[in-house]
């Protein structure tokens, strides 16, 4: 190992040593921005506040996501000696009494703790990190992620941090390319390209000038991998991109990063600032006469400019358009026409590890054609949304009813939609697949770069598919005819489909026209917008059937295809739904079942949540009589 | 270098580094185009002329040739993809044809009909045309945004060609549209109105803010600068209504600038002079062409015979072509002075 390197080490190993024999408690809140997002900042500062007023001793650290965001803000307490224990959903109230109760005193508070990591926690608490949530997963890339301070090089070192670089250093370029390919590692960003073979077509050709480019321009709605790695593990895409400066012969990076990141652009900076004080960045690295340097470039916002043509055009000063095919590999002439190598966050990140580790260990997890391990933003109708990371081949159910813990409250699960606006939904049926780039792809979805959203039985896959077709429509970026046009007019369809206006044939014409926009857009954007259509259709024909052909929204969500009603048997003329109507569209007195004036009614839904359970006389109805008679104002 | 190509089952020879586009365009065989332009560097994104090249849907445009290629320009794939495409572009056109000045001339309409839409198929489409008013600031030509169909030859024309590069694409998505800095009118950019965008428009999206119905056409040569571009005048009874540039002119191949296109108004001024005038006593009084130029030539032959042929001086005139100038100081030098001048030069 490079002599440089083992003095950086061993100091970092020594502070961490230090830490550890301290008698001194550590805390950690969960500082990301989906923590600061549910108050942790103001957690932090109360105890502070409270730490330096009663002058207890015990430092605090602001961490990365762990991923249970279900338990957001999470606050962990390690006491010398004793395991790190994790609080749930602390305010700046319960956080006194945590510090009151198990700083000062000795009560571990069970009933605020979620629970503890490691060995010999308390009885009354459970083991977290071999429960439901983490038993099945394997967290490789997301490893640093809320254990480590984000904004301390040091941890970052200490938990086996650039050792990959200083190892690369003294490797021949070709020898890395070769591990790389050995491990079988595929880019994260969702196609799933061999990363080895592609920094191999980037270290060929000869130029003057290479660039390094991480893609954090994440954009797919309820996705939020990057931006967490980001926050948490800024040292591991920093030391991956250098590796990757390294291998192909490339003295500068960028970084992609949309500007709606601004705690991750902030982390970024702070560490490329530390790392190049530490001479792991900059010029002659680690003494070996190898130069690197890294830019942050801030995404304005655009979807689109997370294709890799369109980014290197945004960077370029133009506009983010994907340049069309045939046109010369970005690996060969790509930012200001020199050979340029884009890899997504996840990949970068991983790269250290793969090197230090070695392929066998890369390929031991996951499965032989998708090695390694997916993170996934588990979101939507699940008892514990959050970012997971799994090994590659893990049954879709296994996901969804053991880490996600089954469908929120105990509804009927009805499809998972993966990867974000390009992907597709799967029912129940497909609930066994495994997931990996090719399994998702031949069912008609896509892993995409992670987003997974769980959809229940009170949602429209109609509206689904409408949902993330409005986005592509918004995101298209207007060059070709297929994605802006096309878009906009499947939109439409699906929008006349919601609202009652469906006609024979359209559901034949939207996989006509879904085929030909897959087939003649540009780019990866236009020929996977229609996906979410298209799987929809292919799963759940029978909903777009009966929105058409009897006007019902079998969900109950589609607004003009419901109407609210009163059953009079069951109304006990509580008078609270006539109160709360904000259109004074239901009338009634006491004694006397309510009813809704149709003409009046605006179908906000509050009456219907405002009636009581055990009468649940406010009911839904949908279907062309059930119109048909609210219309006449037969119905009431 | 030559490349066998089979285009249709036509075995072809080509030369290396063209087009699939080209090459069909040599052998006779028609791909429907909208946003190429064959003065233009390629764009790629109408998606209309769609081939099937070696199995794959490629555009025609944009993909080289190579050895060995086999070209279907009419496999059931490529017309279903290219009558997509014409749909969707016309449910957000406004289809007003009869209103529009280049019915009958339309690049649209021609290959509406080439990739054969049928109304019964139109009935499914959702039309949308989006309510941007005109934009008629420019005197010459106006922009009526509900026939664009965003091809960027304006864009690429005004940029490759004209080197202004006023207007781009603006906004995004199906909001996309030519525009220019800070979406403001088009005068207030620096656009030079030569007008270059409005003869290469595909649709009747820029059209001439007065339409002009012309009668015949006359070559002739443009009267503003010593460039001498070529010009075709086209004239309604005696008036002169419009006037394009002569793309088999070697000076200019087609090109003209503001004055060229748009200055020619001063042809029918009823205050334009039409014949010499000669002052007497003080005021200046109509003659013929023979009496104008024996009074030239009389004072000339008087002022060289009392002073010398230096106090001679002629200054011509750019609005004359290189060959009436050199005709000019031709007959200065033969009367033996070398003071000529020319206005472009001061």
């Amino acid at each position: 190992m490079i002599q440089k390197f083992d003095v950086i080490e061993k100091e970092a190993l020594e502070n961490l040593e230090k830490e550890q024999k301290s008698d001194i408690p550590q805390i950690y809140v969960g500082c990301a921005t989906c923590g600061n997002a549910t108050g942790a900042q103001s957690v932090v500062q109360t105890i502070t506040d409270k730490l330096e007023k009663e002058n207890i001793k015990a430092e605090i650290k602001e961490v990365g996501c762990i991923g249970m965001c279900f338990a957001e803000v999470l606050l962990d307490v390690i006491k010398p000696g004793q395991p790190r224990i994790s609080y749930h959903g602390v305010t700046p109230e319960t956080a006194e009494e945590i510090v009151d109760s198990y700083l000062v005193k000795d009560d571990h508070r069970p009933d605020l703790a979620l629970g503890y990591f490691g060995e010999g926690g308390p009885a009354d608490v459970e083991r977290i990190d071999t429960g439901d949530v983490f038993k099945n997963q394997q967290r490789v890339i997301l490893k640093n992620c809320g254990i480590i301070d984000p904004e301390n090089i040091n941890e970052y070192i200490a938990h086996g941090g650039y050792k990959g670089l200083a190892e690369a250093l003294e490797m021949k370029q070709e020898d890395i390319i070769s591990v790389l390919k050995d491990s079988g590692l595929r880019g994260r960003g969702g196609a799933g390209f061999p990363a080895g073979r592609k920094w191999e077509s980037c270290l060929k050709p000869q130029a003057d000038q290479k660039y390094v480019i991480c893609n954090a321009d994440e954009g797919d709605p309820g996705a939020f991998m990057d931006r967490s790695v980001l926050e948490g593990d800024p040292h591991s895409v920093i030391e991956g991109m250098t590796i990757a400066g390294y291998t192909i012969g490339s003295s500068k990076g960028y970084f992609y990063v949309r500007a709606e990141y601004p705690l991750a652009i902030k982390r970024l900076r702070k560490a490329i600032a530390q790392a190049k004080e530490k001479n792991l960045l900059g010029d002659d690295i680690l003494g070996t006469g190898f130069n690197f340097d890294l830019e942050i470039f801030q995404g304005a916002g655009a979807f689109v400019c997370g294709e890799s043509t369109a980014l290197v055009m945004s960077i370029e000063g133009n506009r983010g358009w994907p340049k069309p095919l045939p046109r010369p590999r970005t690996t060969e002439e790509g930012l200001w026409g020199k050979p340029t190598l884009l890899n997504n966050v996840k990949t970068f990140s991983v790269v250290p590890q793969v090197l230090s580790k070695g392929a066998d260990w890369f390929k031991s997890i996951g499965t032989e054609g998708s090695p390694g391990t997916a993170v996934f933003a588990l979101t939507g109708k699940i008892n514990r949304s959050g970012l997971i990371e799994v090994p590659m081949g893990i049954e879709l159910k296994k996901i969804i009813y053991e880490i996600g813990g089954g469908i929120l409250d105990d509804k009927k699960f009805k499809a998972v939609q993966t990867g974000g606006p390009s992907g597709g939904c799967l029912p129940e049926d497909k609930l066994h697949l495994a997931v990996d780039f090719d399994t998702l792809v031949k069912a008609g979805s896509m892993m995409g770069s992670g987003g997974m959203v769980v959809i229940d039985e009170s949602t429209c896959m109609v509206d689904v598919a409408r949902y993330f077709l409005d986005f592509t429509f918004e995101e298209s970026c207007g060059q070709c005819v297929p994605c802006r046009q096309g878009t906009q007019q499947m939109l439409e369809i699906l929008n006349d489909i919601c609202e009652g206006r469906g006609r024979e044939g359209d559901i034949e014409y939207l996989l006509e026209m879904g085929d030909s926009i897959i087939k003649g857009s540009i780019c990866g954007l236009g020929q996977t917008a229609p996906n979410p259509v298209l799987s929809t259709i292919q799963y759940f024909r029978d909903e777009y059937e009966a929105h058409i052909k009897d006007h019902a929204c079998p969900a109950l969500v589609c607004k003009n295809l419901i109407v609210f009603h009163i059953d009079e048997e069951k109304c006990t003329a509580c008078g609270r739904c006539r109160k709360a109507c904000p259109v004074e569209a239901i009338s009634g007195e006491k004694k006397v079942p309510h009813t809704i004036d149709q003409n009046k009614c605006t179908k906000c839904g509050i009456c219907f949540q405002e009636c009581p359970e055990r009468f649940s006389a406010v009911v839904r109805l949908t279907g062309k009589e059930n119109l048909a008679a609210a219309a006449s104002g037969k119905e009431g | 270098m030559m490349l066998k190509i089979t285009i249709n089952g036509l075995d072809i020879e080509v030369e290396k580094g063209i087009t699939v586009f080209e090459a069909a365009e040599q052998a006779g065989i028609y791909i429907p185009p909208l946003c190429h332009h064959p003065d233009l560097p390629t764009f790629g994104g109408c998606r209309i002329c769609m081939v099937d090249a070696d199995g794959k849907i490629v555009t025609a445009c944009r993909a080289p040739v190579k050895d060995g290629m086999i070209v279907k320009t009419d496999t059931e794939e490529v017309r279903k993809v290219r009558l997509t495409n014409v749909e969707l572009i016309l449910a957000s056109h406004n289809k007003d044809c009869q209103g529009c000045s280049r019915n009958n001339s339309c690049r649209l309409q021609e290959v509406s009909a080439f990739v054969g839409i049928n109304q019964d198929r139109m009935r499914k489409i959702r039309r949308s045309v989006e309510a941007v008013k005109p934009d008629d600031s420019n005197p010459f030509f106006h922009r009526d945004f509900t026939r664009c169909i965003l091809c960027g030859i304006c864009i690429r024309t005004c940029e490759e060609i004209n080197g202004v590069a006023a207007i781009d694409f603006a906004f995004r998505g199906f909001h996309t549209r030519v525009s220019v800095l800070g979406d403001k009118p088009l005068k207030d950019s620096k656009c030079e109105s030569c007008g270059e965008c409005l003869v290469r428009c595909p649709t009747g999206a820029l059209y001439l803010a007065k339409p002009a119905l012309v009668e015949r056409e006359v070559e002739s040569v443009c009267t503003y600068c010593g460039v001498g571009c070529g010009v075709k005048i086209g004239v309604r009874g005696d008036r002169v209504i419009k006037v394009d540039g002569n793309r088999d002119n070697p000076v200019n191949r087609g090109d003209l600038c503001v004055k060229g296109r748009f200055g020619f108004d001063f042809i029918n001024h009823p205050e334009r002079l039409k014949k010499p005038k000669i002052k007497k006593d003080g005021i200046f009084v109509e003659a013929t062409w023979d009496e104008a130029l024996d009074f030239i030539a009389d004072k000339m032959h008087d002022i060289k015979a009392k002073h010398g042929a230096d106090a001679l001086g002629a200054i011509s005139s750019a609005r004359c072509s290189n060959e009436e100038n050199y005709l000019f100081q031709k007959i200065f030098r033969a009367l033996g002075t070398n003071n000529v001048d020319h206005c472009a030069r001061l």
